[in-house]
């Protein structure tokens, strides 16, 4: 067990996510470990051999079989976890799609993990950011704390009657789930009325009310099935809020659809997701010291990706710089940039706007990184400086 | 911010001693972090280990490239791996080093900055009969830093050893942290 | 433990009737079977194909108890899944109702695209019953060879041409690789020994842990014959030792049915058009290469079976 005080703990991210799992007591976990979210599964395999959980833990044989058994578990009327990372996650692509299609609010973590070739086992964004349109919500935390909070968060979400949709929370692998920091754990009471019980509306195992899942949908079917899909994500930002609220009120910790840090009254704003987010707040602090109106947005929730509300909080600002801890070759910048680019588009005045790929494979973001961002906002605004769009960050060669 | 950057070589326990400061910190009511070098490293290749320890929420994630303390876990590093780069002008220096600070700067070729040593390897020796020069170099870098109390730090190893190995192992380490914490010499 | 035609009659069908199978086709007759032999609700996980398209057609459905279909490759692994929920769930006093689970899918699902999935489930130990229709093609999409096509069968993927006559590969056998997991209870069916095959689905029901049934399922389409002739074709496999009805359990072989006399595979091929291209002398060579494989693989199992051959028979061709 890890050091405790009150009811903080000193943690790994990928501890403290098991943690949450752990109070959460799922019914059925089924996960395949990879680097570099192995230590989630080992330390939950822990409490499954101490009888702490009631879980029946599936050591599959890979991811594939991991989220296909939790789409069977799920379908039962089970409370069902995975976790996964990078290729993982891609090998459960095929799967993904088919537990949102078939409205399993399966929970699962994903280790943010860059995807091969060339492999590489540290931390970027391509491994969800491919994710984006597989009909999952997903959740993107900037450090252990908000990753414990979410997963406990996402089974309340996920499962809710106007969405049963499964939701993916997602941190930055080694960066947060391998980092120790300090931990505030809600009680484990507390977290258990917090998310109630699963009450599926239907389910496999019901001999009374038998039901048919999975089917084929032929043209004359498929699109209204998916159609109904679509309008139960829309439920999401009201769900997720609302959900968001009551944690607030029970922890003191308050999540919104996304994260603004000094952000009011700033002309240069920086756009980026999970713990860069957070390590600019330094940079932001330094120039705010020398008088430049410096801010920070922070996406939490990618999906659904809260546009509107997005480019009116840009809306301000001179120019704007997305961050992408991931590529979209070919494409109108990362997947980060081409939401947020496309969120703007609404705007009577729209700022200028740059994106910055970096962090690609774990390396380092260094604060001269981020203030070389900075820089370039201010050179954009005053009309000098790069005038490209996308640029890279800390590579050699640019 | 106290920002440690800790060198020694895969299997040392540089991670577990980077991770039990930070712990020890969480006993003090204090904000921390501490997280390795993630490369490929392997039984010993030169790591990297970082800890930060904050009075203030930590918000940076960055490796530490200007460290106010470094700590050397294996003495045959020095010379072989750049540990003093980027360390800032009031540094300071913790080094396994069967010698005293003014022998080590020296050694080292340091200028300014305020340096310690302990024989780390003969105190792991004596208390635990084995050469792990984790836990010594823990009780230095009480001694160093000021961090966090020796109390602290002892019931933080304590904890963790008795858990993994039982109150043996637990004790010859509360021992080597508490020896090497009283023969650090500092200038 | 026996089988009933009468008691069977009685039992309300699980796969109801409005299906959209071929005219002819096996899979019915062997869900039908299948389902009459388990005495609890059921949960039937079904890997694409075949069976899956054409008895589930949105917003309609052919089965009368819980079915989930969810990938091609992934039926095993779901249907483990809904046994751990039901575990989980009944140890917490959650779930009073005792259910028997089912996966199936065709040769395509288990032979290939499904055996890993199948191979972690089997490991695993979880209580459920695999069914495989080998059909011995990829049906369902147009007739495409797969693992489990015997050698010089004509497929839309292994055609008849000037140079290869039809599949150039035995097919692999299954059967004998679920042997290697050593699960308690595995066995090969057909649906022209219903007795036979309904007994057998008994007992993979009865057994607490994973069971295996590898069932011939005759494919009207791909092997190209009447469609009234899909049993008795199903009977001349049997008879000629193609698809030996065995099983093991816990290990033992035991081999149910040898025939009197073991026909020449040419009464097993001769009414099949996947196969017409064999019976010209010029492939001569290629149909005794095929007799070849299916003597050596009886030889095998009665061999671990412990089984005396009843008699030797000539591997010639009538």
């Amino acid at each position: 067990m890890a050091t405790k005080t009150a009811n903080r703990i000193a943690v790994t991210g990928n501890a403290g996510v098991a943690q949450a799992m752990r109070q959460i007591r799922p019914d059925v976990v089924a996960a395949y470990p990879i680097t570099p979210q192995s230590d989630v599964v080992e330390e939950f395999s822990t409490f499954v051999a101490e009888g702490t959980v009631p879980t029946e833990f599936l050591p599959v044989e890979s991811e594939h079989s991991a989220l296909s058994a939790c789409v069977g578990a799920s379908a039962a009327g089970a409370r069902v976890m995975t976790a996964t990372s990078s290729q993982g996650l891609a090998y459960m692509w095929e799967v993904l799609y088919i537990a949102a299609g078939n409205r399993c609010p399966i929970v699962m973590i994903n280790v943010n993990r860059a995807l091969s070739a060339p492999i590489n086992i540290h931390c970027d964004h391509s491994d969800s950011m491919g994710t984006l349109h597989s009909g999952w919500i997903q959740l993107y935390c900037k450090n252990a704390q908000e990753g414990y909070d979410s997963t406990i968060m996402a089974v309340r979400i996920a499962e809710h009657p106007d969405i049963q949709l499964p939701v993916m929370v997602c941190y930055d692998g080694f960066i947060v789930s391998h980092g120790i920091t300090s931990l505030e754990m809600v009680d484990d009471e507390e977290v258990a009325s917090f998310i109630g019980t699963r009450k599926p509306p239907y389910s496999l195992l019901d001999a009374e009310h038998p039901i048919s899942m999975g089917n084929l949908a032929f043209t004359d079917y498929y699109m209204e099935v998916k159609r109904q899909q679509a309008e139960a994500m829309r439920h999401a930002p009201r769900v997720i809020q609302e959900v968001q609220e009551e944690f607030g009120k029970l922890t003191g910790r308050h999540y919104g659809m996304f994260e603004t840090y000094r952000l009011d009254d700033a002309d240069f704003v920086l756009v980026a997701l999970n713990s860069t987010a957070s390590t600019s707040e330094i940079v932001v602090d330094e120039l705010r010291g020398k008088g430049v109106k410096a801010g920070i947005l922070r996406p939490r929730v990618m999906r659904p990706f809260p546009w509107q509300e997005i480019a009116q909080a840009l809306s301000r600002a001179s120019a704007v710089a997305v961050l992408d801890r991931a590529q979209s070759p070919g494409g109108n910048g990362g997947p980060l940039a081409i939401e947020v680019r496309s969120a703007l588009y609404e705007l009577e005045r729209r700022p200028r706007m740059i994106n910055g790929i970096y962090g690609l494979g774990g390396r380092d973001i260094l604060m001269s990184d981020i203030r070389s961002v900075y820089d370039r906002l201010q050179k954009l605004a005053e009309g000098r400086g790069p005038s490209e769009f996308e640029f890279y960050l800390g590579v050699r060669g640019d | 911010m106290l920002e440690i950057r800790w060198h020694g070589r895969g299997g040392q326990g540089a991670v577990t001693a980077a991770k039990m400061l930070a712990a020890a910190a969480l006993r003090q009511g204090k904000q921390f972090q501490a997280f390795p070098e993630y490369g490929p490293e392997r039984r010993g290749a030169p790591v990297q280990v970082f800890t930060r320890i904050s009075d203030e929420p930590v918000r940076t994630f960055s490796y530490i490239t200007e460290p106010n303390m470094i700590v050397i876990l294996d003495p045959n590093l020095i010379g072989k791996v750049p540990v003093t780069d980027g360390l800032t002008e009031d540094g300071v220096v913790v080094a396994n080093f069967k010698g005293t600070p003014d022998e080590l700067r020296k050694t080292m070729g340091i200028k300014g900055r305020k340096l310690y040593t302990v024989d780390a390897t003969g105190v792991a020796m004596r208390t635990m009969g084995r050469a792990i020069t984790n836990t010594p170099m823990l009780g230095a870098v009480v001694r160093a830093s000021g961090a966090v109390t020796l109390d602290q730090a002892l019931e933080e190893v304590r904890h963790v050893f008795e858990d993994r190995f039982g109150p043996k192992v637990a004790e010859a380490n509360v021992e080597a942290v508490k020896v090497a914490y009283e023969e650090t010499q500092g200038e | 433990m026996s089988v009933n035609l009468k008691e069977l009659s009685l039992k309300q069908e699980t796969l109801a009737s409005g299906h959209r199978l071929c005219a002819g086709c096996g899979i019915g007759t062997i869900v039908r079977m299948l389902t009459h032999a388990c005495d609890y609700p059921l949960v039937v996980a079904n890997a694409t194909g075949c069976c899956e398209v054409s008895t589930t057609v949105y917003p309609y459905t052919a089965w009368r108890s819980s079915w989930i279909h969810n990938a091609f490759e992934n039926a095993s692994a779901t249907i483990s899944g809904v046994e751990a929920a039901y575990k989980s769930l009944r140890r917490q006093g959650k779930l009073d109702q005792e259910f028997r689970f089912m996966a199936i899918g065709g040769d395509g699902g288990t032979f290939d695209i499904g055996i890993q999935s199948l191979s972690g489930a089997l490991e695993r130990g979880h209580r459920f019953v695999y069914v495989c229709y080998d059909n011995e093609a990829y049906m369902n999409t147009g007739i495409q060879r797969s693992s489990a096509t015997p050698l010089g069968a004509n497929t839309t993927t292994s055609p008849v041409g000037k140079v290869i006559p039809g599949k150039s590969r035995n097919r692999k056998n299954l059967t004998e690789i679920v042997v290697g997991h050593r699960i308690p209870y595995i066995a090969q069916a057909s649906p022209s020994n219903w007795r036979d095959l309904i007994r057998k689905a008994r007992k993979a029901f009865e057994t607490d842990g994973p069971a295996f049934l590898n069932i011939l399922q005759p494919c009207v389409p791909g092997w190209r014959y009447e469609p009234n002739q899909s049993i008795e074709l199903a009977r001349r496999a049997v008879e000629t030792c193609y698809w030996p009805l065995y099983e093991v359990e816990n290990g033992e072989y035991k081999v149910n049915y040898q025939p009197k006399v073991k026909l020449p595979l040419t009464e097993f091929i001769k009414d099949q058009g996947r196969f017409s291209h064999l019976l010209r002398p010029a492939n001569a060579e290629v149909l005794a290469a095929l007799q070849a494989n299916i003597d050596r693989e009886w030889e095998l199992l009665l061999k671990r079976a412990g089984v005396a051959p009843k008699e030797a028979q000539p591997a010639a061709t009538t």
